[in-house]
């Protein structure tokens, strides 16, 4: 794949990073933490070029791979002393380039972190360190009857460390929430090397909800070093609804009349036509190839529940125009329902050679209109668009299709997805629904916020780490790049929507 | 424009300028229905009460918009009409209360364990800083990580760090059945049976012990209620909702004893029951404990923390919080700070800050 040395380095992050020398620096680390692996070799150096947005790759100056919490804090004390950048990292399979190294920083992998500490089944709670997997929590928890709510398509690699970082959705979330509502306290080491307890063991804590602050935060305040997380019973009983629509506009409305109606599906999911054909030539789950549009709702609870619901979901469903339903009727017909949704990723990447994988999220009303002016962007590109994503809570997740090795695809693909972010915003949405800003969506946060807003995240950011050596140059874009962007638009005539409150 | 309706977010700002400029301290109220869930606070009223209105509800969208002054009960009545509902239910404390008090004071009913707390239905707020500046965090959107969740942020600051001008909730539809089982228990097997009722997949929404009864509630579908009330066996409540609401609004007779009251935060199984002998009453399934005992502050914070919770004592008419450790308190002002650089709004409601 192309790859494209980002320009990030010179991404001002309004501070000034000491100019130590490399070899003073990995010096001054080695003796603070002599047992501590710190990789330095470039090709030691090279499997942590890039995060999940692949297309951008940075050399980071070193890479620290601790597993104690005294080992983070030494190494944050020496950074900080030294004014170096610091960028944590947890599996890598961030989507918007949010453990992207710096050439001038050091990566800090938490992948050593791997113990589940504590599992406390008569307070439902597991106590983990950060690079525990999404999934090992759960499977941990399963003796117990009780499982992790949140489930990222990736949860057998992203780790919890990298969820709260992120607020990381899934499947599920529209009945069970995001990694926010299912974290109850987190351990963290400030910039200086400081230990902090975020939130409580408890259903809430003293002062501020700093745990609801650090949760979505991207490394930018502090790194995660350890986790109390909620576990919920296991649903005895989960059935699935597919059904095919003729038109997306039906399935959209569809969607909007199953919520909001006495319950709340546990997860309500739409797949557009090239995704259902990628889908099924891919794992063959029975899927209806003529369909426009697919929808998988699906109940859990208690089975006497699940029934009435799905009973419930199927008339209204049936009423909204579909012209196919199939109903699970036992787990192996379940799961192989969800695997053409689930495998959504690898059956695109079947399809072209790369695809970008964009995040946005608008009201539920929208999204018929959201859906045709994607289809026309994609003509406008040249690149075809599949759609894959949570419909319930409106979280779009269109991925493009390029070849990276044609000249100019790459771009394009960026573009296209930088004006489908514009078009989250111009339909009342927002630029990302759970893959995070990271590098990625820099510019279109631009456009999410006016400077004010943007100046109170830079005071928050410097209330955690006044010399901005956490994350820096992620997540919140300097104002001055604002500007610039702004200027740059209307020099080109068309800056974007310039009537709209940006919030 | 009627009365029920009313954008003052023009004079709100010159006033909070002002009180900028001049360093004027300010006391933000809504209907001042609270005043005992703080510290008392010295300074200018500012109120917030005539800034009203619904500004957007659509059902479908599950989202309500509505200004800070707006009654919470005028909200209620909406949802209910829509058969939807605040499934965090909060306590009001009287019937005038506002939307933006309740969720400045980051308040959450009996149903809190399980569907979960008033800053997880906050999606988005317009904020009056201490500079006078509005500005707008979050949205109307379920799933949104663009930026610092700063709306989750003053969700329970008690207007320290802004006022609340407008705020956007996440509703849902309400369970269409709901059932109370109440049977007699002894206090301490009562976090037991709770506990292991808790890991079971029955349809809870609020679990509670008043010192001799356990009452359940299960909320959920009409067969599913039915089955799960079968199961769990126990005496049908009569008047459910009346009982709900005297915890919720702590008109419980316990709450009326005389003397000061804990509120104990901890992790829903603790044992012992309490830090000392005296009267319990046990809500959100073990973790929300009230407590009347005499001890010493210190030792009754220092319990808390041990146990992995927190503590607060109010007392004639005030509310004293968990002190904070040095380092998390020295963050919190920082962070206060850069909301409110002069410190004038609601100074000293949580914490003694000088
Ligand atoms: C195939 C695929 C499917 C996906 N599906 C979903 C999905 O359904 N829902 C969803 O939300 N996301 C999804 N993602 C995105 C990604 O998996 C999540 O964002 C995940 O939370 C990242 O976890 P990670 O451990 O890989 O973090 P990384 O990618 O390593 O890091 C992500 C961010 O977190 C920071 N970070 C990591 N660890 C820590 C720590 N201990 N302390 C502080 N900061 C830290 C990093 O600096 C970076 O900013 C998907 C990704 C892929 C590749």
């Amino acid at each position: 794949m192309q790859q494209k040395q980002t320009d990030l380095q010179q991404e001002p992050s309004g501070t000034e990073f000491a100019s130590c020398p490399p070899q003073e620096i990995l010096r001054r680390l080695r003796r603070a933490v002599p047992d501590c692996p710190l990789l330095s070799h470039p090709e030691e150096l090279r499997p942590y070029a890039c995060d999940g947005l692949t297309a951008f790759r940075v050399t980071p100056l070193a890479v620290a791979i601790p597993e104690s919490v005294a080992q983070v804090q030494k190494i944050l004390r020496v950074c900080h002393a030294l004014r170096l950048p610091v960028i944590p990292r947890g599996a890598g399979t961030g989507l918007s380039g949010g453990a992207l190294p710096r050439r001038d920083g050091l990566l800090l992998s938490m992948a050593r972190f791997r113990k589940i500490l504590a599992l406390d089944p008569l307070n439902r709670t597991a106590r983990v360190e950060p690079g525990v997997t999404t999934r090992a929590i759960s499977q941990a928890a399963a003796p117990h009857g009780l499982f992790y709510a949140p489930d990222p398509s990736s949860e057998v690699a992203c780790t919890i460390g990298g969820n709260i970082a992120e607020n990381a959705g899934g499947l599920h979330c529209l009945k069970y929430g995001l990694t926010v509502h299912n974290v109850l306290s987190t351990k963290i080491v400030t910039s200086d090397g400081e230990l902090l307890t975020l939130g409580a063991e408890a259903l809430d804590s003293a002062g501020f909800d700093l745990l609801a602050l650090f949760v979505g935060s991207e490394g930018l305040l502090g790194v995660a070093v350890e986790a109390t997380v909620r576990l919920l019973p296991r649903p005895p009983s989960a059935r699935l609804i597919v059904a095919a629509f003729a038109s997306v506009d039906s399935a959209a409305a569809a969607v909007g009349r199953l919520i909001g109606r006495q319950f709340i599906p546990a997860g309500l999911e739409m797949m557009d036509n090239l995704a259902i054909r990628a889908a099924e030539k891919f794992v063959h789950a029975g899927y209806p190839v003529d369909a426009a549009a697919l929808l998988l709702c699906e109940c859990d609870g208690p089975a006497e529940e699940v029934d009435e619901e799905i009973a419930l979901a199927e008339g209204l469903l049936r009423d909204a125009g579909a012209y196919f339903l199939r109903l699970s009727c036992s787990e192996e017909e379940r799961l192989l329902l969800w695997k053409g949704r689930k495998s959504a990723f690898p059956a695109a990447g079947r399809m072209a050679p790369d695809y970008y994988c964009m995040d946005g999220t608008i009201p539920r009303r929208a999204m018929p209109e959201a859906l045709r002016r994607i289809a026309r962007l994609s003509e406008e590109f040249g690149l075809p668009v599949a759609n894959v994503f949570h419909a319930g809570d409106g979280n779009l997740h269109p991925l493009i299709l390029y070849d990276a090795s044609r000249p100019e695809e790459l771009t394009n693909a960026e573009r296209l997805g930088a004006r489908i972010s514009e078009l989250c915003v111009e339909l009342g949405g927002v630029i990302t629904g759970e893959h995070g800003v990271g590098v990625e969506k820099l510019d279109p946060m631009c456009i999410q916020f006016r400077a004010p807003e943007l100046e109170q995240f830079h005071r928050i950011k410097a209330a955690f780490d006044p010399d901005g050596i956490l994350n820096p140059g992620k997540a919140i874009p300097q104002l001055r790049r604002c500007a610039e962007l702004g200027t740059m638009h209307v020099h080109g005539g068309r800056l974007p929507f310039p009537e709209l409150e940006r919030f | 424009m009627s009365p029920s309706e009313s954008d003052l977010t023009k004079a709100l700002v010159d006033e909070v300028r002002q009180a900028h400029d001049s360093g004027t301290r300010l006391h933000l109220i809504g209907a001042d229905t609270k005043p005992f869930l703080g510290l008392s606070v010295e300074g200018r009223r500012l109120s917030l009460r005539e800034h009203r209105g619904i500004v957007h509800y659509e059902p479908a969208e599950l989202v309500l918009t509505a200004r800070a002054g707006t009654p919470l009960s005028e909200i209620h009545h909406l949802l209910a009409a829509q058969g939807q509902w605040l499934p965090f239910e909060p306590p009001s404390f009287g019937s005038s209360a506002t939307l933006g008090g309740t969720i400045a004071c980051g308040l959450s009913g009996p149903a809190r364990p399980f569907f979960g707390a008033a800053r997880d239905f906050v999606l988005g707020v317009r904020l009056l800083d201490g500079r006078g500046r509005v500005l707008r965090f979050g949205g109307e959107m379920i799933k949104n990580v663009a930026g610092f969740d700063v709306a989750r942020l003053v969700t329970g600051a008690q207007g320290t760090l802004g006022a609340l001008l407008e705020i956007s909730l996440k509703v849902s539809p309400k369970p269409s059945a709901s059932e109370t089982l109440t049977w007699e228990e002894g206090q301490k097997d009562a976090v037991r049976v709770l506990s292991e009722l808790a890991v079971k997949p029955f349809s809870l929404s609020a679990a509670c012990h008043d010192g001799e009864r356990l009452f359940l509630r299960l909320s959920g579908t009409e067969a599913g209620v039915r089955a799960a009330a079968k199961r769990i066996g126990g005496d049908r409540l009569a008047d459910p909702d009346a009982f709900w609401r005297s915890l919720r609004e702590r008109t419980h007779p316990f709450f009326s004893m005389p003397g000061a009251i804990w509120r104990l935060s901890v992790p829903p199984a603790t044992l012992p029951l309490a830090p000392g002998a005296g009267a319990l009453l046990i809500d959100w399934g073990g973790a929300q404990r009230w407590w009347k005992g005499s001890a010493e502050p210190a030792v009754v914070w220092e319990w808390a923390r041990s146990m992995g919770g927190h503590a607060a004592l109010l007392d004639s008419g005030r509310c004293q919080m968990q002190p904070l450790d040095p380092a998390l308190f020295a963050l919190q002002k920082r962070l206060k700070a850069a909301f409110d650089p002069k410190g004038i709004l609601n100074p000293g409601r949580l914490y003694d800050e000088r």
